[in-house]
């Protein structure tokens, strides 16, 4: 668990490093989440890996998440861990989901395969990843399941009797 | 070192090693690039095992998705139960009698065991030592007996429940535990007597699938793997969670970060398993072995057709579940492979928003080409093997 003055650590030194490039602070259940400008976000990794008090050296994992019908839709949280200094950091951006943004394999390059995984899942594009290519599913599949919008089920097709019928309006 | 280099005239060739091969440990599928027989690059193509875990999980129930989560690493479920209930929990934020959290801490320790014991034994086999594989599954059994005794299964456990496990801990139980406790250290030196000192073993991983300490913390490497390569990065000490910060036990690190360590650091943290399970065992204290809230807790199995509340509690359990709290977090726990983490981003609602899954085979496999560049085809399979892949989670 992060103490009181790892968690201020956490907090401030963003905020005055960044001011208003850092969109949103929370602290919840003492885990400390940035909403970060997607223009910023590679300067901001880049002073959290190398600022001496973060060093925040250890990528956990990237997430997408699909907060359908909300505006914008995507989120990408990056899930950030300090072996040093044992305290873990949450940055996240949003994005409608058309616009790429920038990948982090250059800073951590254990990002290249949970980019992958967001690009497959979600369709979210990483603009300079070495490999942006579906990581589960089939090179050929069509859509992104784990998007709100995609039927459990998936769609029918001659593999999937059970699938939900596909809308040929969208 | 002249003979190799004029081998190396030969022509490139692509070499697709499985999806169906007996040492892919699974449905691994690699694109090896050769010349002659050193290794250029190695691609790893995953995904054959994909089940869409993530999304089944934002449309069932909160309870309902326990035994998904052992179908993850199934070969130490328990540990993924305990990752999952866990963040749920925190998300609930509930408080856990001391005799549930001791449980879970030797639930998770024995399939630590359970876990590092099919690595090592299947690892041998891999590469030729036959009878590893026998010696560990005869230890394994007792550990999938131990299972059976506190609830029931032996593989798809299910045993850890939000807001404590379902069945108690009894004496017989214990008594098992320390039998284990017994038994165990001169099994495992058994081992090492087929194993570590043998030439043919020290030749193929002495000095194979090298990674330095910083690679290995770039490349997102986590749990045994990381620790062989010298990093001292043990989620049990560095963030302790239940009781580990109560128990005495060593964090087993390697130097060179090669395949001999990886195996080194899993010997010795089995030895380390026994020592929390035997302080546990010994420092449980009596009291309930769940949380007295009828919201997170079915009616004991005997007395649900008892009677009319009781049905009526169970029905509701069972098909309402229960609201968990609007918020995200994150737990990571040290499974017997890395760090497992569970990410929960929760509306509200009886069903998770969204949910994802940690997973350390995924991260870890990533490492793959960097470990065997340079090498030779048939090193690929010691790496792979000390790797200690599962695609059940690797996959979801």
């Amino acid at each position: 668990m992060t103490t009181g003055t790892e968690q201020t650590l956490l907090v401030t030194k963003l905020r005055d490093r960044f001011g208003d490039r850092i969109l949103d602070t929370r602290v919840f259940k003492d885990e400390v989440t940035h909403l970060v400008d997607s223009n910023a976000l590679v300067t901001v990794c880049q002073f959290v890996k190398t600022e001496p008090g973060l060093q925040m050296d250890y990528l956990v994992d990237v997430i997408g998440v699909d907060h359908f019908t909300a505006a914008p839709r995507f989120e990408v949280v990056y899930h950030l861990y300090s072996i040093p200094n044992r305290h873990r950091l949450r940055l996240k951006v949003k994005l409608t989901g058309e616009e790429p943004i920038p990948t982090v394999t250059g800073i951590w390059p254990a990002a290249d395969w949970p980019e992958r995984e967001a690009y497959d899942m979600y369709g979210i594009r990483f603009e300079g990843h070495p490999n942006l290519q579906r990581i589960y599913m089939a090179p050929d599949w069509e859509g992104f399941p784990l998007r709100k919008d995609y039927p459990l089920k998936g769609y029918r097709d001659e593999y999937n009797p059970f699938g939900q019928e596909r809308e040929e309006d969208f | 070192m002249t003979e190799s280099q004029t081998l190396v005239d030969t022509e490139k060739i692509t070499l697709h090693l499985g999806p169906q091969h007996p040492s892919a440990h699974g449905l691994l599928h690699l694109v090896v690039e050769l010349q002659g027989e050193k290794v250029i690059r190695v691609e790893p193509d995953i995904g054959y095992l994909h089940r869409g875990t993530e999304k089944i999980a934002e449309n069932l129930l909160y309870h309902q998705f326990v035994p998904y989560t052992d179908r993850l690493d199934y070969l130490s479920a328990m540990s993924n139960n305990l990752g999952y209930v866990m963040a749920v929990e925190k998300l609930l934020d509930i408080d856990l009698p001391e005799r549930v959290q001791y449980i879970r801490v030797i639930a998770a320790e024995l399939s630590r065991i359970a876990g590092h014991l099919l690595c090592v034994g299947a690892w041998g086999m891999d590469l030729g030592a036959m009878s590893i594989l026998l010696y560990a599954m005869r230890e394994r059994e007792m550990i999938l007996d131990i299972f059976e005794l506190m609830c029931g299964a032996r593989m798809t456990l299910s045993y850890m429940r939000i807001g404590g496990v379902r069945y108690d801990f009894t004496a017989e139980c214990a008594q098992a535990c320390l039998d284990l406790v017994r038994i165990m250290p001169a099994r495992i030196d058994e081992y090492e007597r087929i194993l570590t000192g043998n030439r043919v073993w020290l030749k193929r991983n002495k000095g194979i699938g090298i990674i330095s300490a910083e690679e290995a913390v770039t490349i997102g490497l986590s749990g045994p793997i990381l620790r062989a390569s010298g990093v001292k990065w043990d989620i049990r000490k560095s963030n302790p969670y239940l009781v580990y910060d109560r128990i005495d036990f060593d964090m087993v690190t390697g130097a060179a970060g090669d395949c001999f360590d990886r195996y080194m650091v899993r010997i010795e943290e089995m030895r380390q398993c026994l020592r929390i399970i035997d302080q546990c065992v010994k420092a449980m204290p009596d009291g309930a072995f769940h949380v007295d809230d009828p919201w997170l807790v079915p009616p004991p199995h005997e007395e649900t057709y008892d009677n009319m509340e009781n049905l009526i509690h169970h029905f509701k359990y069972v098909s309402h579940g229960f609201k968990v709290p609007a918020g995200e977090t994150y737990v990571a726990i040290e499974s017997p492979k890395g760090e497992l983490g569970v990410y929960i981003v929760s509306d509200g609602s009886e069903k998770p928003f969204r949910l994802k899954l940690r997973m350390p085979t995924f991260m870890n496999l990533q490492s793959l080409n960097q470990m065997c560049q340079g090498g030779y085809l048939a090193d690929v399979v010691a790496v792979l093997s000390s790797l200690d892949p599962v695609f059940g989670e690797c996959d979801k």
